[in-house]
């Protein structure tokens, strides 16, 4: 008995571990499909744009 | 060296970052592709040394731009980044993390070692603040409130981001005497915000992660799901309690090891006396050994 009870614990553990590797890397996948999504969208292309000039809202003055 | 690992990554992160070496002393930023590119960690993109671009910038960029109302390639980014190493980012790669922790490590007189403390009066609802930032100032306000041609602002940077104002607000100012005529209230704000900023970093441990940052937020979602992970060792666990008193976060890693707040720093790991605490990545390994 004692053993079955210790038996379920460790097994609902490695479920929990498991979903959230799933999870993960179903974020991951999500991730990498959403990049390459934006950049066919041209949407580097606006970060480009912004990053190379002067943020004058980061600086405190725009 | 081993001792001071995560000192010596977070410093080389830094300089990886912002290795213009150029810029620091022409007082101009890069203008290379790379800036295409986001970093991981919080580094705004016009620091003068900046080699890529801030996620959090770059999200109201495109939230603010007139062709687009959701950035699928920040998003997708801070999905990837989040839910490879989720707030590990923070403790170990993001510079302003590092110039908060050597602010922290400040020694003090005596009489001023009363106020030194890990967290803020009120953290149990303070912490939920930087949450509140993400939504308003990174996404809806950059989203909803337009000027007339239809372009939204960065608010966040604007009116909160210390990060910007300390890499780049000091220095290109200083370079620049455009830029030096055109300073206002708005710039005496940000230097107030930074400088209050950095005397409660000396006192309390990363007050601007705990409490305000947007990127800590959403990698703080991600911590649970991260494939970089902390696991307990429930049968080695004695439950001293040693971890969450080593922890500056005051995480009680026992109980949550995958806290929306923690940032991965390790302490707990050295704290533990039985050594339960392992990283996903470790077990991996142990067992490979078996």
């Amino acid at each position: 008995m004692k053993y079955h009870i210790m038996n379920k614990k460790v097994m609902e553990t490695c479920m929990t571990e498991k979903r959230r590797n799933l999870i993960g890397i179903g974020a991951l996948l999500c991730g990498l499909i959403f990049m390459g999504l934006g950049v066919w969208r041209g949407e580097a292309a606006v970060v480009l744009q912004k990053a190379i000039r002067i943020c004058l809202e980061c600086i405190g003055i725009g | 060296m081993k001792k001071n690992l995560r000192l010596w990554v977070q410093i080389c992160s830094a300089a990886l970052t912002n290795g213009y070496i150029l810029g620091f002393t022409k007082g101009q930023i890069y203008q290379g592709s790379t800036k295409a590119l986001c970093v991981p960690g919080l580094n705004c993109y016009s620091c003068p040394g900046a080699l890529a671009s801030c996620p959090i910038g770059s999200l109201q960029a495109v939230l603010g731009s007139r062709d687009f109302r959701f950035s699928f390639y920040v998003i997708g980014f801070l999905m990837v980044v989040g839910s490879f190493f989720g707030r590990f980012i923070c403790g170990w790669l993001c510079p302003f993390g590092l110039v908060q922790d050597l602010l922290n490590k400040i020694p003090l007189p005596q009489r001023l070692r009363f106020w030194k403390r890990n967290n803020l009066p009120g953290h149990r609802y303070l912490k939920y603040l930087k949450y509140v930032i993400l939504i308003i100032f990174v996404l809806l306000m950059p989203l909803f409130l337009l000027d007339i041609t239809g372009l939204g602002t960065p608010w966040f940077c604007k009116l909160i981001c210390p990060a910007g104002t300390l890499e780049a607000g000091i220095l290109l100012p200083l370079l620049n005497p455009t830029l030096q005529s055109a300073i206002g209230w708005l710039y005496a704000w940000k230097v107030f915000l930074l400088v209050l900023l950095i005397v409660l970093s000396i006192f309390v441990y990363r007050p601007f992660c705990k409490y305000l940052c947007p990127l800590g937020a959403i990698y703080g979602c991600f911590n649970p799901i991260a494939l970089y992970r902390f696991q307990i060792d429930k049968s080695a666990c004695i439950e001293c309690h040693a971890c969450q008193l080593a922890c500056p976060m005051e995480i009680p890693v026992y109980e949550s090891p995958n806290s929306m707040e923690c940032i991965r720093c390790g302490k707990c790991r050295k704290a533990c006396p039985t050594d339960c605490i392992h990283t996903t990545f470790e077990r991996k390994e142990k067992k490979e050994a078996k």
